[in-house]
């Protein structure tokens, strides 16, 4: 579709400060509707800021994001956001943590709630709390909130770290399902090779800034020799 | 706005919802409260008639200590697992979860009131000697007072270190026209002595005034990282 | 700068020592409360003092949330730093007035009780700057300070008409109030008022380089980690 392949993020001069801690140096990008985009890292090079700086999450210090050609904040329907905290209340079980969110967005009724938890593989009719699940399945709850609304961007934070590898699978096979329907993914992950073969496209971030842009998985200093 | 409503009502059946089924935080708050109260009558003894005088400000105090115990536990839930950020991140108004809240904890403190009033009576015998129907718009707007700016300074304090001090540092002094307004009120329902009528109206205009900005104000809040 | 400066806080210094002057020499001694009087010579002007320093916190407060001026926070804070200084000083001339004329430490005296409620106000302000590390503070702060400036109006009357209920004495007399007396407590209150400028203006100078220095250090920061 001639849709996904345009402009929908840019990010100019980009700086993130934090007291006396510069989280993002000056961040320039755009990035492609529809594409599958993976961000790595060391601790520290600014992948967590970047993401929540584009969710809305952190406001810049200096320079703008725009979103579809709005800010974040007023793009929010389009966006689907997940870190590693899974963003549910413990105490309530899958389909009601689902309910309550879904009420954010102005959705009433259980058909989405149910089909956004079949769709990362687990059972809506668990009433188990959320607490008490494993951490795969908690990260996979934490997926189905994210996409509950159909939002065409998602934005997931570390999805992956300390997950089973099947249910790892699972969340890559949806997400990959996601951007062939035309959704835009961003993962940020210290697990790239998860998505190798998946992902259109791997950034890499260094000291606050973008310091190479890759369509395969290879650090940026084996490219140097 | 009936997004507003459904979704300030949504809001407070869940944290009732989930307040129900961990009943440990209410029970401890209502053994807390019930400490005080006998703390108190242990700490002033006097006979009837001193104790009209000074009721006023006992109760007031004692009902100032439960609530702040009440106010500090308003975004535990929220902060776990960083719910917070999906209410942020999703098109969902901000005034709705403040209302939401604070209206939770005017139920969660009315409910501290209701136990510790009629111990309050028992232990220091009282017994109105003005209108005593009037107690109720005392106790209903100045319960009000209390919980609005509590709720509000409860979500400002989480930017902050020492949370929980940081909760009655900043709403003491700002309550301080509140409370005398509460407590006169009430020395002098109690003692027929005089009309309630000014503090009754000041109270009520100390909480349109605050209630104002605090809606006015919590997205400003809520939106800060 | 500096030239304004020094010319600034040369002519506060002259203000404060004929303003000192005049208080304990030229002005005249009150009738029934004797010398202990002419510490409303301080007492008062460190009140107006004071109030004026909140206001133009509650301005640039407002300023910064509307059009998120750093500078605008920046003098925020720094008017309220010195203006609990001033309120401080009200609220210790008070009481030292207080007891060796009327006998008592306290009164439910409305402008000490007023001062006293923005004293704690302010204090929590700062407070609340000084445990918060979020790059939101200031606004957290501004919106603070909305809240007090809101409260004092109510903490007014409540004093007021508490006091019809219970009347107590008032410090500082009401009633009309002798030319001279007026002339000595408007020197000092405008020496007090350079006096605070010059302090705030000092301070807000650190303060922005302070600022200065923060953002380049976090610029350079991560220098020698990048490649």
């Amino acid at each position: 579709m001639t849709d996904a392949q345009t402009t929908q993020i840019v990010v100019t001069s980009l700086i993130k400060q934090f007291g006396r801690f510069a989280a993002l140096r000056g961040v320039d990008a755009e990035f492609s509707g529809g594409k599958f985009y993976v961000i790595l890292g060391d601790n520290g090079a600014g992948k967590t800021t970047l993401l929540r700086a584009m969710a809305g999450l952190a406001h810049p210090t200096r320079g703008t994001i725009s979103i579809l050609g709005k800010t974040p904040q007023e793009a929010c329907r389009e966006l689907g956001y997940m870190a590693h905290p899974s963003l549910l209340y413990d105490e309530m079980s899958g389909m009601e943590n689902l309910r309550y969110f879904a009420r954010l967005y102005g959705i009433t009724g259980d058909d989405r709630c149910a089909q956004a938890i079949r769709s990362v593989r687990l059972d809506p009719d668990l009433t188990r709390p959320v607490g008490q699940y494993s951490q795969g399945m908690r990260q996979r709850m934490s997926l189905a909130r994210a996409v509950l609304h159909d939002p065409q961007i998602l934005l997931l934070d570390e999805p992956f770290s300390n997950v089973d590898v099947n249910s790892a699978r699972e969340m890559v096979a949806l997400l990959k399902h996601m951007r062939d329907a035309g959704k835009t993914v961003f993962v940020v992950t210290h697990q790239a090779s998860l998505l190798e073969g998946v992902a259109d496209e791997f950034i890499w971030m260094q000291a606050g800034q973008i310091v190479n842009r890759t369509p395969q998985l290879v650090s940026p200093s084996a490219e140097a020799q | 706005m009936s997004s507003l409503r459904s979704i300030t009502l949504a809001t407070l059946t869940k944290d009732i919802r989930l307040e129900w089924r961990s009943r440990d935080a209410i029970n401890s708050m209502l053994f807390f409260s019930l400490l005080v109260v006998v703390i108190f009558s242990f700490s002033f003894d006097p006979n009837a008639e001193e104790s009209r005088e000074i009721a006023g400000g006992l109760i007031w105090v004692a009902f100032l200590f439960a609530a702040i115990v009440a106010l500090n536990q308003t975004w535990a839930r929220e902060l776990r697992n960083q719910v917070l950020d999906a209410y942020r991140v999703s098109p969902a108004p901000a005034n709705a979860l403040f209302i939401a809240k604070a209206l939770g904890n005017f139920i969660l403190v009315s409910l501290l009131e209701a136990l510790m009033a009629p111990l309050f009576m028992i232990f220091y015998n009282l017994r109105a000697l003005g209108p005593a129907w009037q107690l109720i718009p005392v106790a209903i707007l100045g319960t009000w007072a209390l919980v609005v700016n509590g709720t509000f300074f409860a979500a400002m304090s989480l930017r902050t270190r020492s949370r929980e001090i940081m909760l009655p540092l900043l709403l003491f002094p700002i309550s301080i026209p509140a409370v005398q307004s509460m407590v006169e009120a009430t020395r002098i329902i109690l003692s027929g002595d005089g009309s309630a009528r000014f503090w009754i109206v000041l109270l009520l205009t100390y909480d349109v005034v605050f209630t104002t900005a605090c809606l006015g104000l919590f997205e400003t809040i809520l939106q800060a990282e | 700068m500096k030239s304004g400066f020094r010319i600034l806080a040369a002519v506060t210094a002259l203000l404060l020592v004929q303003g000192f002057y005049e208080a304990m020499w030229v002005a005249p001694t009150e009738r029934t409360m004797g010398e202990v009087q002419r510490i409303f010579y301080y007492h008062v002007p460190s009140a107006w003092t004071a109030f004026l320093l909140f206001f133009v916190n509650l301005v640039a407060s407002i300023i910064y949330l509307v059009r998120k001026n750093p500078k605008a926070d920046a003098v925020a804070l720094v008017s309220a730093e010195v203006g609990v200084v001033f309120c401080t000083v009200v609220l210790v001339t008070g009481p030292i007035w207080a007891r060796p004329v009327w006998g008592i430490w306290w009164t439910w005296d409305i402008r000490l009780t007023t001062t006293l409620v923005l004293w704690l106000i302010y204090v929590s302000y700062l407070v609340l700057r000084r445990f918060s590390d979020s790059a939101q503070t200031p606004k957290l702060a501004a919106v603070l300070a909305i809240f007090g400036a809101l409260d004092v109006p109510l903490v007014y009357f409540s004093i007021w008409f508490f006091r019809t209920q219970h009347p107590q004495p008032v410090i500082g007399g009401g009633g009309s109030i002798d030319p001279r007396m007026l002339h000595v407590l408007l020197i000092n209150w405008l020496a007090f008022s350079c006096f605070a400028f010059l302090v705030c203006w000092a301070r807000y100078g650190v303060e922005i380089l302070q600022r200065e220095v923060d953002e380049i250090e976090a610029l350079e920061s991560l220098r020698g980690v990048a490649r």
